[in-house]
């Protein structure tokens, strides 16, 4: 039985004046990474069944994956460019001819992506202080001492800066390593998304990890 | 009477800020719209793909707060591309519609069309099917006018 605590991130006033909606849900997943077993991998192939050329084309219809293409309009990013994590996981299933299997954060991850079409990402649970939530980048801060943000950039941050770009990358600084204990999901939300679709992504997610620390 | 008239407008010192809550509320809810839109012509255009898909850039400086001026020029890109894309869409199907009518005719009457041939993709539908008008039993069909249709189907297997 897994017991997973969900918790809501706070959001900069600023950034919920103007996208009410916005959110971040995150939960605390004691399980320390590794390589796949046998049942995910297994998962991720009956996923990489289900998709087809027409159903790809069309996913930018389907409410989920259309709420985060326009969530990426109104914030300045071009969908098609730089795609949504769903959509880059059904391109990547089109390119590869299948969902490869990398390790089992990455694995899970993807599953949950692909089934719920909501973007999650990964932190160590060790390296992130205090509470997680959403605001602006600040003039002249960077991600994790090395990548330069812009102003007004949205991220995710904890209290001691920001640890991720949202529909972006992980800092270093943050993300998840071999040597991490316990990690940290975290599932935003945009308008047009219910809050049982982030839950269900979180769930999804991490039923993949403790599959893997119970084999 | 004119001490009035020149007097300066407001007060020194105090600076006015507008509220640009209401403008912005009304650009993303247009994005909004208008980024459906731009789903539905991308849609509408597959599987010819041939065709050049709407695209619209990105402002740049990845995901950030715009500002108003930045939505603007959005919102009118966003505009601007659907309409070309909605343009060039129908342009496109209206010669599909004279294709499927061409077949029509050619089932009809392949006397008339000797040597016509439409494919599937002259009519915006995926395959490799397509309708040829040949001769039966080769030349003895030339000599004695017995044309027909020939519909083929399926893609050549890959080497």
């Amino acid at each position: 039985m897994i017991d997973l605590e969900l918790t809501d991130g706070w959001v900069e006033p600023e950034l919920a004046e103007e996208f009410p909606e916005l959110g971040l849900v995150h939960a605390r997943v004691d399980v320390r990474p590794g390589g796949s077993p046998p049942e995910v991998k297994q998962r991720l192939r009956m996923l990489a069944d289900r998709y087809t050329g027409g159903k790809v084309v069309h996913m930018r219809q389907d409410p989920v994956p259309w709420a985060y293409r326009v969530f990426s309009r109104q914030v300045g990013i071009d969908p098609d460019q730089d795609r949504t994590p769903v959509e880059a996981v059904a391109l990547k299933r089109l390119k590869q001819g299948g969902l490869r299997s990398e390790n089992v954060v990455d694995d899970a991850l993807t599953i949950a992506i692909a089934e719920t079409g909501v973007p999650l990402i990964a932190l160590d649970a060790e390296r992130v202080e205090g509470e997680l939530g959403l605001r602006l980048a600040r003039e002249g801060e960077r991600l994790g001492d090395v990548r330069p943000l812009s102003a007004r950039q949205l991220v995710v941050a904890d209290s001691q800066g920001p640890v991720a770009v949202v529909l972006g990358e992980v800092g270093e600084h943050a993300g998840v390593t071999p040597e991490t204990g316990a990690m940290v999901l975290c599932a935003l939300g945009v308008k047009g998304v219910p809050r049982i679709s982030l839950e269900e992504a979180l769930w999804s997610a991490a039923e993949t990890l403790y599959t893997d620390a119970s084999a | 009477m004119p001490d009035v008239l020149d007097r300066p407008v407001g007060f020194p010192g105090v600076e006015t800020l507008t509220d640009e809550r209401a403008a912005r509320r009304t650009l993303l809810a247009q994005v909004e719209r208008l980024e459906t839109e731009l789903g539905q012509v991308f849609c509408a255009t597959w599987p010819r793909t041939e065709m050049a898909r709407p695209a619209v850039p990105g402002r740049g400086g990845g995901p950030r707060l715009l500002s108003l001026a930045e939505l603007e020029e959005l919102r009118d890109d966003l505009a601007g591309h659907i309409a070309d894309a909605r343009r060039a869409l129908s342009d496109r199907t209206w010669v599909e519609e004279q294709n499927r009518r061409l077949i029509e005719e050619m089932m009809l009457d392949p006397a008339r069309h000797k040597w016509r041939r439409v494919s599937a993709e002259d009519i915006g539908e995926p395959g490799c099917r397509h309708w040829h008008v040949r001769p039966r039993w080769s030349f003895i069909g030339m000599l004695m006018g017995w044309w027909r249709v020939v519909v083929s189907s399926g893609c050549p297997l890959a080497t």
